[in-house]
């Protein structure tokens, strides 16, 4: 066992937190992901994961919604050990959570209306004229009434997103998950997108995890941040902690240096020397 | 020994994907009951494997058919026996030709649009999505994609056997063309196809035609990494691996089906 | 709708297959020829030789099918063949009718021709016929004209190997 730091020192039963991840280790082949990793989701709260890309930030995501199983170390969703339920418990908890994904992750032979009809058709036996109108209302929350016949091929990017968010609120989930929702947007789409993030959780009351490397937008919306890199938690705490950190990782992660504790060069052996070795490749 | 070692690695991996295929495949049967309550899943499913492949099979059933009576009548009237020829066409195509070719244009029409829609299903994160939606993937996209094939292959087949056969091929070129009595074409087919033994034989190999080629279309599609060379990778490999599948399974089942005879 | 037309397709689709089907079993496969000679009587032939002769084998009268061979076995007393033919009740063989083994073409399938008597009586169920003919088979014909050729070039048939009625001519 890994000691745990003291500040997240709590039994899983609290439950001023939705989401515990206690001495995660993940790995994928011979690849280390995750080593040790201890994580807090606050109820009602926007939590921030933010580090640079190909720390396996959406790996985290999957941990917690438990379409993969840690290593070592337990995922507590609302009391409930994830890994250790059974595949109808976990389908059961999913309802309980919305996902938006990168790509957003549309049904491509299924229109917009459709696609955020599809949980409702899936999971409840509500009749057609009320799944019409619960359609309608989450799409005039995301602004997209209108593009309801539309097909996802037709949509911008950011349109997407905002259609993949409907779905993941169609439900009344208590906890949405985003992975990487600024990445590639337009300002516009993006402020429409922070402003939607922030509204839902606010007026839904419901829980939110943003996975982002885009430290600008990120620190403004966030309640919470956590800093994660090479598998570890760097840095935590609330954005203007994050802002004072005395990490020299975090500073030049949040400053966007390109030099600094993360090298410019990908390691490899010295210049001068692989020049003068010009036979080899 | 760097061979030595790359050989077993290939072998252990082959057993790997053929254990990982075994059980999909339970996963498969096990989600079958649920289709009950979505017919409609099905029938889209029955559209896109079947109907679709109907045009490419008609047509094939034709010109196999033609070809079958063509070359059969020149070794026929040889010995002065070309009443033989309706029997000769009939039991090729019902034995042979009939499940065997129309196994293998449905491996590479609806096989591999299988593999590859189910492949950039998953690229684009759509069966995560499912996933996350709690509805699972395997019940939702692989088992209707699985039964439809499973039905659709029987009926293709048997289409094809009556295209060959019939007016369209068989009948056309032998009795049209060159000759050969109406008459002892249709009542030679009559007394030497076997209910029994033929035409349960297109159902039986066809319908396991059909389970082997959407099985490793699904499979291929379903475990194909998520980037455009795996999805590429997976339809290939569905129509060799398909196809392949097909031949050895006919030996078996005809070794089988006519070997006590 | 689309989904409609979808529906219409498939429905389309499965009744192309079900008559393919439907072609396949009643004007392919010999199950449509099996089920009208449920209606129908079973007589006995016994043969010295049946050749090739197959259950499943039609019977013919003057180039008309009349039934088909329902089973054969052979008799421990006599070592003849015993095959049992089905007929279609509309067709009646008078009492004294001839069976022979007989091969549509050169090299086609034997089926059993059906020769007709005089007799004013009609056969019943079970009933056995007299006079029968068995299949010829080409090593004894062969076998045959090589006597005949040793004997003295008197072509013509004179020896009767294996019990063989004579054909008609070499």
């Amino acid at each position: 066992m890994t000691p745990e730091p003291p500040t997240l020192d709590k039994p899983p039963q609290t439950r001023d937190n939705l989401v515990e991840v206690r001495g995660v280790h993940f790995t994928i082949g011979s690849r280390v992901i995750y080593k040790a990793v201890d994580l807090d989701i606050a109820r009602g709260r926007i939590t921030a994961i933010m580090g640079p890309s190909g720390t396996g930030k959406t790996t985290l995501l999957r941990l917690i919604s438990g379409q993969w199983r840690p290593a070592q170390g337990t995922v507590h969703f609302d009391g409930a050990h994830v890994a250790k339920l059974s595949q109808n418990d976990l389908f059961e908890q999913r309802k309980r959570m919305g996902m938006l994904f990168q790509s957003g992750a549309l049904l491509t032979d299924l229109s917009v209306f459709d696609n955020v009809a599809f949980p409702l058709r899936e999971h409840t036996k509500l009749p057609e004229r009320l799944i019409r109108d619960i359609v309608l209302m989450k799409l005039e929350a995301v602004g997209l009434r209108g593009a309801r016949a539309l097909y996802p091929a037709q949509l911008s990017g950011g349109m997407a997103r905002r259609v993949a968010l409907a779905r993941a609120i169609a439900l009344d989930p208590e906890m949405i998950m985003y992975d990487e929702p600024f990445a590639g947007q337009d300002p516009i789409s993006m402020g429409v997108l922070l402003r939607l993030i922030r509204r839902l959780n606010d007026v839904l009351g419901l829980t939110s995890i943003v996975v982002s490397h885009d430290v600008k937008e990120t620190l403004g919306i966030a309640d919470y941040v956590y800093v994660i890199s090479d598998g570890e938690v760097i840095d935590h705490g609330t954005p203007q902690q994050i802002r004072d950190s005395r990490s020299e990782w975090v500073q030049q992660f949040i400053h966007a240096e390109a030099d600094g504790p993360v090298p410019f060069h990908y390691q490899g052996t010295p210049y001068a020397e692989d020049l003068l070795n010009g036979s080899r490749r | 020994m760097t061979t030595m070692q790359r050989g077993f690695n290939t072998a252990t991996g082959w057993m790997a994907d053929l254990g990982r295929g075994a059980i999909f495949l339970m996963r498969i049967l096990f989600s079958l009951p649920g289709l009950i309550l979505k017919p409609r899943l099905l029938i889209e499913q029955i559209y896109s494997v079947g109907v679709l492949s109907l045009v490419i099979v008609v047509v094939a059933g034709v010109f196999v058919g033609m070809v079958l009576a063509l070359s059969g009548y020149r070794l026929l009237v040889g010995f002065g026996a070309e009443e033989a020829l309706g029997t000769s066409v009939a039991l090729v195509v019902v034995r042979e030709l009939g499940p065997v070719v129309t196994g293998l244009l449905f491996a590479g029409r609806a096989g591999s649009a299988l593999a590859a829609e189910i492949g950039l299903m998953k690229a684009t994160d759509q069966l995560s999505g499912m996933e996350m939606m709690a509805v699972d993937p395997v019940k939702r996209i692989v088992a209707p994609r699985f039964l439809a094939g499973v039905i659709a292959l029987p009926l293709l087949t048997s289409i094809f056997c009556v295209m060959a056969i019939g007016a369209g091929g068989g009948y056309f070129v032998g009795v049209d063309m060159l000759g050969v009595d109406a008459g002892s074409y249709w009542s030679g087919i009559q007394s030497n196809v076997d209910f029994g033994e033929d035409i349960i034989n297109i159902f039986l190999k066809s319908g396991v035609f059909g389970a082997i080629i959407t099985w490793v279309a699904v499979y291929q599609g379903y475990h194909a990494p998520p980037t455009s060379e795996g999805v590429s990778r997976a339809t290939t490999n569905t129509v060799v691996i398909a196809s392949l599948a097909i031949l050895g399974a006919n030996l078996m089942l005809t070794a089988v089906l006519f070997g006590s005879h | 709708m689309q989904s409609r037309a979808v529906e219409l397709l498939v429905g389309f689709f499965v009744c192309l297959g079900i008559a393919a089907i439907f072609i396949l079993t009643m004007r392919v496969s010999n199950l449509a020829d099996t089920s009208d000679v449920q209606q129908g009587y079973t007589v006995v032939a016994a043969f010295d030789n049946i050749g090739g002769l197959k259950v499943g084998a039609p019977v013919n009268m003057a180039g008309v099918r009349i039934g088909r061979v329902a089973d054969i076995t052979l008799n421990q007393e006599t070592f003849r063949a015993e095959a049992k033919l089905r007929v279609s009740e509309q067709y009646k063989l008078p009492k004294d009718s001839d069976a022979a083994v007989l091969t549509s073409g050169l090299l086609g399938e034997q089926y059993v021709g059906v020769g007709p008597g005089g007799s004013l009586k009609n056969m019943q169920d079970g009933d056995e016929f007299i006079i029968t003919q068995s299949a010829v088979v080409l090593e004894n014909l062969i076998g045959q004209f090589m006597t005949s050729m040793g004997a003295g070039g008197d072509a013509g048939g004179g020896g009767n190997a294996g019990g063989l009625p004579a054909p008609d001519g070499p």
